[in-house]
């Protein structure tokens, strides 16, 4: 067999590409709907912190009015586009702890030996998760709408995007983190040590300007927090502005995790190989 | 399939040790090794779970870590562990397993319809993968590997936890594709039970293989009556490749 017919049959035509994606992403929304639990708990979380803790602290905390608000808008709707993030915090992690689940029962065996590049069915698995924290996203939005959280109309539409943008960075962390893990024990460490840092640590439930006011080295790691600029992208993004210093940290991040996640998920060079030589772990 | 002089170590435990063999179309292999005998090592190689560092696998010609895509289209895997996604169906489970290898909607529904004819699982298309016995999970797994109708199917351990009648139906079914299709099967086990006449033995032991030939020139090599026999006698002297 000549090299180029070799080539030519390794190659797969731009329709097997989309059908492996359409096939990944629908798998994704089928456990999804399978599991109405995991959506009722990710809605939740942050509507526990809209309902109670906003509520609490709306007369503790004043929000003086800094981009991109233009009014002095009550502290429920300042902590709204955090509480977005969050969402696509927490469902990046979940997602990457399954991927460490899928690792030890062996069903993220059956993505990893399917014969189109892994960098794409790693990229396609990732599109599919954001997909669902964007639409977990929304229904925090539609529910937030009654209790009066109400940004302009074109926002909903203008804010898409931006969840992409920073599902993507947060599902690549995980993705990332997940081969890391060596077993899923691990993965509640894991959780305690980014998660919760990541989320207090950044704009998402108060303005930086106050954080610097108290302590100016919370304010420098919050600046250094990617999550920070997550949260940014989405609060400008809610009332139709764009923070290009947001967008570009996000979007850098982005490539840098994924890049990261690919090359750990790669057998010959990657966190995994590296485990395996250790340990004869699985990958 | 082509393996050459493929070795593998996990920091300083050689778990395969300079192992070659070839695997011709149409024949069904018996990889034959105790637990730990870098059986499961040698799949994960195969399939490029692992990297090889040192030798070089092909399948119909294509270098598994080079031409990844090209070789791993031609191969159908049945894990040792169940990888099936239980909270879908058995349509679901065999639709993603299409996508995966970018097989179109309708392609992928005809060719569901003949895979579960085959292994006799047609009538439960709609059931949850987690509602079926073990035997027709394994047996829905094995539908599976042939969707993309590949022309080598690896099968490690696929009889471990079932009971008589499953492993006898689970292995009568692999044999068929063997004796119709002509599909290449290499089968990992440690049960000398499932190794017939006509098959290609191979025996590995601690990362090394012992033996790769029929049952009757291993059963003469070794001395021995039968093929547990021959096994023993020759695990017993590691180092004595026949």
């Amino acid at each position: 067999m000549s090299p180029e017919t070799s080539r030519r049959e390794a190659g797969f035509p731009l329709s097997a590409y989309l059908i492996c994606l359409q096939g990944i992403v629908g798998r994704e929304l089928l456990r999804f709907l399978h599991q109405r639990e995991r959506f009722v708990a990710a809605l939740v979380r942050p509507l526990v912190w809209l309902f109670i803790f906003a509520a609490g602290f709306r007369q503790v905390l004043g929000v003086s009015i800094i981009p991109p608000y233009t009014v002095y808008v009550l502290y429920e709707v300042y902590i709204t586009p955090g509480l977005l993030a969050m969402i696509q915090l927490f469902n990046g992690m979940q997602s990457s702890m399954s991927m460490v689940y899928d690792r030890e029962t062996g069903s993220m065996r059956t993505l990893l030996v399917s014969p189109l590049p892994r960098w794409f069915l790693l990229s396609s698995k990732l599109w599919a998760g954001t997909l669902v924290s964007v639409v977990q996203a929304y229904a925090f939005l539609a529910i937030a709408w009654f209790w009066g959280i109400e940004p302009p109309l074109w926002g909903y539409l203008a804010v898409l995007p931006a969840l992409f943008l920073s599902g993507l960075m947060l599902g690549a962390l995980g993705m990332l983190l997940s081969s890391l893990v060596r077993q899923l024990e691990n993965f509640a460490g894991v959780m305690n040590f980014l998660i919760f840092p990541m989320f207090f640590a950044s704009s998402a439930l108060y303005p930086l300007w106050r954080v610097r006011e108290s302590s100016p080295l919370l304010y420098r790691i919050c600046e250094l927090n990617p999550f920070t600029y997550a949260v940014e992208l989405i609060r400008f993004a809610l009332y139709l502005r764009v923070e290009p210093v947001a967008l570009a940290v996000v979007f850098g991040c982005t490539v840098l995790f994924m890049v990261g996640a690919v090359l750990a998920y790669d057998p010959a060079r990657g966190f995994l190989a590296r485990q395996q030589h250790d340990a004869g772990g699985h990958p | 399939m082509a393996i050459e002089e493929v070795a593998y170590a996990y920091g300083r435990r050689q778990a395969l040790d300079r192992v070659s063999f070839t695997i011709p179309p149409g024949r069904f292999a018996v990889l034959l090794g105790l637990n730990g005998a870098g059986k499961s090592t040698l799949f994960q190689l195969i399939t490029r779970l692992f990297a090889t560092r040192q030798g070089t696998i092909r399948i119909f010609g294509h270098d598994v870590l080079r031409e990844a895509g090209a070789a791993l289209r031609r191969l159908g895997v049945v894990f040792q562990a169940r990888t099936l996604d239980l909270d879908l169906t058995v349509r679901q489970n065999l639709a993603y397993h299409a996508a995966l290898h970018g097989i179109g909607r309708s392609a992928a529904k005809m060719r569901a319809a003949e895979v579960l004819a085959r292994v006799d699982l047609a009538g439960r298309v709609s059931e949850r993968a987690r509602n079926l016995s073990g035997g027709q999970m394994r047996r829905l797994e094995i539908a599976r590997a042939l969707l993309h109708q590949p022309r080598l199917i690896l099968l490690d351990e696929p009889t471990v936890g079932l009971d008589i009648a499953a492993r006898a139906d689970i292995l009568a079914h692999v044999r068929d594709l063997v004796a119709n299709d002509g599909v290449a099967v290499l089968w990992a086990t440690h049960l000398v039970d499932e190794i017939a006449q006509d098959d290609q033995v191979l025996v590995l032991h601690q990362g090394r293989l012992l033996a790769d030939g029929r049952l009757d020139a291993l059963l003469a090599s070794t001395g021995a009556g039968d093929a547990e026999t021959a096994f023993r006698r020759l695990i017993e002297r590691p180092g004595a490749v026949p």
